[in-house]
């Protein structure tokens, strides 16, 4: 591992990790025991992804548990909070597809991350999937389902810029062309569901995003007091 | 909307190829799509499947319990039923 590709491992690992923990926060509270266990499923897969990442770049329950804010990596989009299903559901469609076309070229390639992104775009395809699923069924729902929906993908609209900044130490990634494919995948989603694609700017001054530098939206700070509350109350505690 | 007005599903498992699907359990979902989705995360997430099917509850008809004396016990005492009255010929394996 060089430096440059542990920096990389250190970016995606924390989305993995830091989305998993929000959607871990979904457990017992889902709209339905079903989506209750398929939302724990994805975070599951999530969390596999990012023991893996860290385990590169260094003990991964330091990584995850010891860190500063300012140390994380992740996007600002994954530390939001959940809201509502339907914002939950917009930043799972925004994520997904971004970490499917990602992981994608990044198998494709010969690149460091190659093997792990292999195996993790099976799983990633069924959390693209899940999250279109939910986003044609609310947007062409009930009024109220539709109206929450497009609020959900409106709010987080700002974070998406972020995502196709390339990022250091992933290499053999076209980051232009996986934005225009983002936005097709995800536009083509919302017109199925009788949504609309937000305006704004995804980048530029009116838009959020320095997560890959470690500046963090506020609620992320409370994310990781709950996170890493217990291992730095009993250090070293085991089951 | 609540789950008490999704209908109820009944989840068919196949464990391996050449094996028939198997009655798993039954779940909430809204549609059929859903549902092969749910039953995917609540019954083969530790690898019990390779084929799912979704059948509407509604869409199975039953048998009675009240019917239960007329409709199984007069088999119970008719062994001629089962083929056990056949002399198998030397020679014949697998059987």
């Amino acid at each position: 591992m060089t430096p440059s590709s542990s920096a990389g491992a250190l970016a995606l690992g924390d989305d993995a990790l830091v989305l998993s923990h929000r959607l871990g926060e979904w457990a017992g509270h889902a709209p339905v025991l079903e989506e209750d266990v398929a939302l724990a499923n994805i975070a599951l897969d999530l969390l596999g992804q990012a023991r893996v990442l860290l385990s590169l770049v260094g003990d991964e329950d330091e990584l995850a548990y010891l860190r500063e804010e300012r140390a994380f990596r992740n996007l600002q989009l994954v530390e939001q909070e959940n809201g509502d299903f339907g914002h939950s559901i917009a930043r799972q469609l925004y994520f997904s597809t971004y970490q499917q076309l990602l992981y994608g070229q990044l198998a494709a390639g010969d690149g460091v991350f190659a093997p792990l992104a292999a195996k993790a775009v099976k799983e990633v395809d069924y959390h693209r999937d899940h999250a279109e699923q939910w986003t044609l069924r609310l947007g062409d729902g009930t009024a109220e389902s539709h109206e929450r929906m497009q609020r959900g993908l409106d709010a987080l609209w700002r974070f998406t810029g972020e995502m196709f900044q390339p990022v250091e130490g992933v290499d053999g990634v076209d980051w232009q062309s996986l934005h225009t494919s983002w936005h097709t995948s995800v536009s083509s989603v919302l017109k199925r569901a009788t949504l609309t694609v937000p305006e704004g700017p995804q980048t530029g001054s009116w838009s959020a995003g320095a997560g890959r530098q470690g500046l963090h939206t506020e609620p992320f700070g409370r994310m990781l007091a709950e996170m890493q509350h217990l291992h730095r109350s009993h250090p070293g505690a085991t089951w | 909307m609540t789950a008490t007005d999704w209908p109820l599903w009944e989840v068919f498992v196949r464990s391996r190829r050449g094996l028939s699907h198997t009655h798993a359990g039954s779940l909430h979902a809204p549609d059929a799509e859903m549902a092969l989705r749910n039953a995917r995360d609540l019954y083969t997430r530790r690898s019990e499947g390779v084929s799912i099917w979704v059948v509407p509850s509604t869409a199975v008809t039953a048998s009675s319990p009240d019917e239960k004396d007329s409709f199984f016990e007069p088999a119970g005492d008719k062994p001629y039923r089962h083929p056990t009255f056949y002399e198998i010929p030397e020679g014949v394996q697998h059987l």
